[in-house]
């Protein structure tokens, strides 16, 4: 049995393609069997992992969800940024310039439109929940962008670290909103064609969300939302601090 | 296959010089698109090399393998998700990362009716 630990312990990406390996099976036949492919198995799966990182955060009590538990950190590998981002840029390859290119200028102002929403709103919440000071409610406000222009934000302005954590915690909350409301609203919002999922990755930002929420919904729209949404954390990280605190700390006092 | 792989690779770190660039000559801590610059280069090269006859089908499978390894990815990173931290933040995170994203939603239906030509190409 030590044997055993010992090569689940030195190969912990190897294990980690066998658990998703295994649970997209499970999700796969669950959805075919149980739901007549109405919820694709994808979908499913995405929420399990969720769950997953919850029951993670309340096992080990760390930071990384279930990739805190020995026998599954090389979920932690598999599911980290450089896999992310190397794997988004593989989706480039099913599409099509031209069309990034029609619909370039329309991602342009949708990226816009998506910053000045998630900032505005953000902000109106952290008003009404109390907090007056306009590095508070900047920080908290673009962490409602993504969860790293939040802590970029409150770094720059000199938030308190509690202050950042509940940035961070904004942001990740919206990823995971995305991730599940994408699949369940496209059809309502018009959301099927690759122009459509430019708009929708600039609106929405959080490359994360948009791109699982994307793959739960049409796999084929992926590159496009991803493509816009890459913008959006760098911009965010641009305006939130500088133009957008210069024009809150005016309204705010 | 491994040559596929070597020009996904290459796209891959030259989208991510620009981005780290862009970061740095914006005065800011973050990489700007450097995916999106990526996916572009990879884009361009692929069809540079279809038009000199470079490119065949076992070049394409190095990077479809990575393209359909894109869900498992996003699997494994729900499941790294700080999921209970973002849960037991409080009220205000789990407002503020619902209600903006719902807002979106709407103003992102309505962009969709402006542009109606989005939706037919």
């Amino acid at each position: 049995m030590n044997e055993f630990n010992l090569v689940l312990d030195k190969n912990g990406l190897v294990v980690a393609f066998l658990i998703v390996g295994a649970l997209t099976w499970l999700t796969n036949l669950f959805s075919k069997k149980v739901l007549n492919s109405r919820i694709p198995g994808s979908a499913i799966a995405i929420f399990l992992a969720l769950v997953l990182g919850y029951l993670g955060g309340v096992w080990a009590d760390g930071e990384k969800g279930i990739a805190d538990i020995p026998f599954f950190k090389g979920l932690g590998t598999l599911g980290g940024s450089m896999f992310r981002d190397f794997a988004i840029v593989a989706t480039a390859i099913g599409a099509s310039f031209m069309l990034i290119r029609k619909s370039g200028f329309l991602g342009l102002i949708s990226l816009v439109l998506g910053i000045g929403i998630f900032f505005t709103v953000g902000a109106a919440l952290a008003w009404i929940m109390g907090y007056r000071d306009a590095v508070s409610i900047c920080t908290i406000a673009a962490g409602a962008c993504t969860y790293i222009v939040g802590p970029v934000t409150g770094g720059a302005l000199g938030a308190s670290s509690e202050v950042i954590a509940l940035s961070i915690g904004t942001g990740v909350v919206k990823t995971i909103a995305v991730t599940i409301f994408t699949p369940i609203l496209a059809p309502k919002i018009g959301l099927k064609s690759p122009g459509s999922a430019m708009a929708f990755g600039g609106i929405m930002g959080t490359s994360s969300g948009v791109a699982a929420g994307l793959a739960a919904t049409d796999p084929k729209l992926v590159p496009y939302g991803a493509v816009t949404a890459t913008f959006y954390t760098g911009i965010g990280c641009l305006v939130c601090p500088s133009l957008f605190y210069l024009i809150l700390s005016a309204i705010v006092g | 296959m491994i040559q596929g792989l070597a020009v996904l690779s290459f796209s891959f770190l030259l989208g991510m010089w620009c981005g780290e660039l862009l970061g740095t000559w914006l005065g800011i801590d973050a990489n700007v698109g450097g995916v999106g610059f990526a996916m572009i280069f990879l884009l361009l090269i692929k069809e540079y090399f279809q038009q000199k006859g470079w490119w065949n089908t076992d070049m394409g499978f190095g990077i479809e393998f990575w393209n359909k390894l894109y869900i498992p990815v996003v699997i494994a990173m729900a499941a790294s998700l700080n999921v209970k931290a973002a849960l037991s933040s409080g009220t205000l995170a789990i407002l503020a990362g619902i209600i903006p994203v719902l807002a979106a939603f709407w103003v992102f239906k309505y962009l969709i009716k402006a542009f109606p030509s989005l939706n037919h190409e």
